[in-house]
């Protein structure tokens, strides 16, 4: 009896350790195949990723860096460089320095790279380039005397004699900078290296963020008004008609930017199509024709037409899945068509108000074309003045210190976009 | 939303109040493209209707803008451009995008969430900065200033509509579809083009037609990477617009509006196709 006890036991042990092997082994089978599984739908995926990680993610990356690159100022004046290190900011440099930047103009001019370090210096100190260039050929010309560096300098531009100019140099020699980004929100160094707001007539960009916050609210909620109502009436419209009316919403949306904004201009200018027409019904006169083109109105009915299939698709897809049951049984308890409207219908489009309007915001907050093509003075918006300064102005750093501070915005609403709603719930068309 | 019989006047009054406003708003949305379709056979070199025009009289209509944009080289090399840049953007972000989506949609696609996040930035990070970090980083490899460079760009921009239209049509995708093609005996290559092709091949083509309308409409990265060699349609109607207002614009404009309406029934039938295909009805 015993025996048979103890036998059936090492049985039990026998078949739980086989149960135990044979449990890990499947185990580690199923983690192979799913790491088989996992490594073959990363192979797919690998080829775009490489694609837009080398195309894309890297190139942007790369222009970032310039937010804060210093530039070539300390390799092309390697002997002032060397002398201001350890330069104490609160009295002029000594006669040692002055030579050293002599010398370094006489080098610079010689080898046509004054032209690199005066544009760099130009960003820090408005005015340095006339300094630069007129000292260079001041010197050029000067006899040998036996006045010291220093005098000489200052007797060509008594501006070599100022603090300031010379804190401007000392703050270019660093690797990094922070001037792109203190530009950006409109603050500067003073001559005592200290940070100070700009002047207001100088300072822009803060204002200018604001206002591409201002515009950018203006067409989601404009987008919102129009759009919520045409969402509803095409989600409770019989499939046939609505589908008939959803043209009209996608149409426009298929249709170049381009076209739109050049017809909005056909429409809205000073000689335009409404301005006729209400001349023509009476009710303005020839001679007070509104001004609607080449301002911050033009822009916001044209960014208004041209992103509002963009809330309405979002709008309709979530109304269409709600329930018209909801809203009769609140009707039938006695609610009024207006409470049952507030308190049942439109909680249920949270979500369709969400995607709609973060996906107009993200997408008017860094428009460019529209603004740049009918904007005129007051439409400008801050891609306007990224282009710009790439452009025209050429301060690269500027450029990309403003891009930063964009696309940080831009990111923080796409990572929220992101949360509450999902990049795969992202429907086209 | 028929009126009921029993609502009251001033139900009635809101109902109709209400469509109203609803016209209105698709007035806006359509008023403008249709607007320029009339202007663009203008006999007058102006943005607006002239006597003429509103009194229907033959003679101030004309097809001078048609064809002065017909025999425009600069137009005509645009028009080659953007065809030459869209279709080959086109087909390399088709590729990319299919490719991945089908990685994605994948039960044990590890990292989904922020990969496909990444993938998809193109389209939210503004056109501006794109471009910009585009210019200094395509201008070291040499490829600023010829079409490879704007290809390129363009099949960045394009695989985001892609990777969400095939991702949609492979959510609604049956995976016994597969099961089944394999225990009848099929290899994996003839399940992918006997099987899974015919089913997402609506989403792939409309991802395509997007990434196509993308290119064909898009001029930041243009402005920036291109030369006066590599100009595009979009790139001749913004300097249309900036410099020399002319209503040959209006005329590739209108040109361009019946593009659009080809490109939207495609895009329509297809999604159709894919939800009878799907076994949903159309909506």
């Amino acid at each position: 009896m015993n025996e048979m006890v103890a036998r059936t036991d090492t049985l039990n042990t026998l078949t739980a350790d086989a149960r135990e092997f044979e449990g890990k082994a499947l185990r580690a089978q199923l983690a192979r195949s799913t790491r088989l599984e996992k490594a073959k739908a990363l192979l797919l995926v690998l080829p775009l990723l490489l694609f837009i990680g080398v195309m894309f993610i890297f190139p942007l990356a790369d222009m970032m860096l310039r937010s804060t690159d210093n530039g070539p100022v300390a390799e092309l004046m390697p002997d002032t460089a060397a002398r201001l290190l350890d330069w104490d900011q609160f009295t002029l440099p000594d006669e040692a320095t002055y030579a050293a930047l002599a010398r370094d103009i006489q080098t610079a001019q010689k080898e046509r790279t004054l032209g690199k370090i005066a544009t760099r210096l130009n960003f820090e100190l408005s005015g340095i380039r006339s300094l630069l260039t007129k000292s260079a050929r001041k010197l050029a010309q000067m006899e040998s005397s036996d006045e010291s560096w220093k005098q000489r300098l200052v007797q060509i531009d008594q501006r070599w004699g100022e603090l300031a100019t010379w804190s401007a140099i000392k703050r270019v020699l660093p690797s990094v900078t922070a001037t792109f980004y203190l530009s950006s929100l409109d603050l500067a160094y003073d001559a005592k290296g200290e940070v100070v707001r700009k002047p207001p007539e100088r300072a822009i960009y803060v204002d200018n963020f604001i206002k591409t916050f201002a515009i950018s609210l203006g067409v989601t909620l404009s987008c919102f008004i129009l759009g919520f109502p045409v969402a509803y009436l095409l989600s409770v419209l019989p499939t046939a008609k609505a589908n008939l009316l959803m043209i009209c919403v996608l149409l426009p949306f298929w249709t170049s930017l381009l076209v739109r904004t050049t017809s909005w201009i056909a429409l809205l200018q000073t000689h335009g199509i409404v301005n006729d027409l209400l001349v023509w019904l009476g009710i303005l006169s020839e001679g007070n024709r509104l001004d609607m083109m080449y301002n911050m109105f033009g822009t916001v009915v044209a960014m208004t037409h041209i992103l509002l299939p963009f809330m309405i698709l979002p709008l309709f897809s979530v109304m269409k899945s709600i329930d018209p049951s909801f809203m009769r049984a609140a009707t039938s308890l006695g609610a009024s068509p207006f409470t049952a409207f507030i308190r049942v219908y439109l909680p249920q489009t949270k979500p369709g108000i969400a995607a709609g309007s973060l996906l107009v915001f993200i997408l008017a907050i860094g428009y460019y074309i529209t603004p740049a093509l009918v904007g005129g003075r007051t439409g400008q918006m801050i891609s306007n003045f990224i282009a710009y300064h790439m452009q025209q102005s050429l301060n690269w750093g500027l450029a990309a210190a403003l891009a930063v501070i964009l696309l940080i915005i831009v990111l923080i609403l796409y990572w929220l976009f992101n949360r509450i709603i999902g990049i795969d719930k992202l429907k086209l068309g | 939303m028929a009126l009921p019989i029993y609502a009251t006047p001033f139900q009635r009054a809101w109902h109709y109040t209400f469509r109203f406003i609803c016209g209105l708003v698709l007035l806006f949305l359509m008023a403008p493209i249709l607007v320029i379709v009339p202007l663009s056979f203008n006999a007058e070199p102006y943005f607006s209707f002239t006597q003429g025009m509103l009194s229907l009289d033959s003679a101030a209509y004309s097809l001078r803008w048609y064809e002065d944009f017909f025999s425009n080289k600069m137009w005509l090399l645009a028009v080659k451009n953007s065809i030459y840049i869209g279709v080959a953007s086109t087909c390399l972000a088709t590729v990319l995008g299919t490719l991945a989506a089908l990685g994605l949609s994948r039960q044990h696609m590890p990292y989904r969430g922020t990969i496909m996040g990444l993938l998809i930035s193109p389209m939210i990070v503004p056109l501006i900065i794109t471009a910009a970090g585009i210019y200094f980083f395509y201008a070291r490899l040499g490829l600023a200033g010829n079409l490879w460079g704007l290809i390129l760009a363009h099949t960045v921009l394009g695989t985001p509509f892609v990777v969400i239209t095939v991702t949609a049509t492979l959510s609604g995708f049956d995976i016994s579809l597969i099961r089944a093609g394999l225990s009848l005996g099929a290899s994996h290559s003839r399940i992918f083009f006997k099987v899974i092709m015919p089913l997402i091949l609506p989403g792939v083509i409309s991802g395509a037609l997007f990434a196509f309308g993308t290119s064909f409409d898009e001029v930041v990265v243009v402005l920036f990477l291109s030369g006066a060699e590599q100009t595009t349609i979009p790139r001749q109607m913004w300097s249309g617009i900036r410099e020399q207002i002319s209503p040959t614009i209006l005329a590739v404009a209108t040109l361009l509006v019946a593009l659009s309406i080809l490109m939207l029934t495609t895009i329509e039938l297809l999604r159709r196709r894919s939800e009878r295909l799907r076994g949903q009805s159309p909506g």
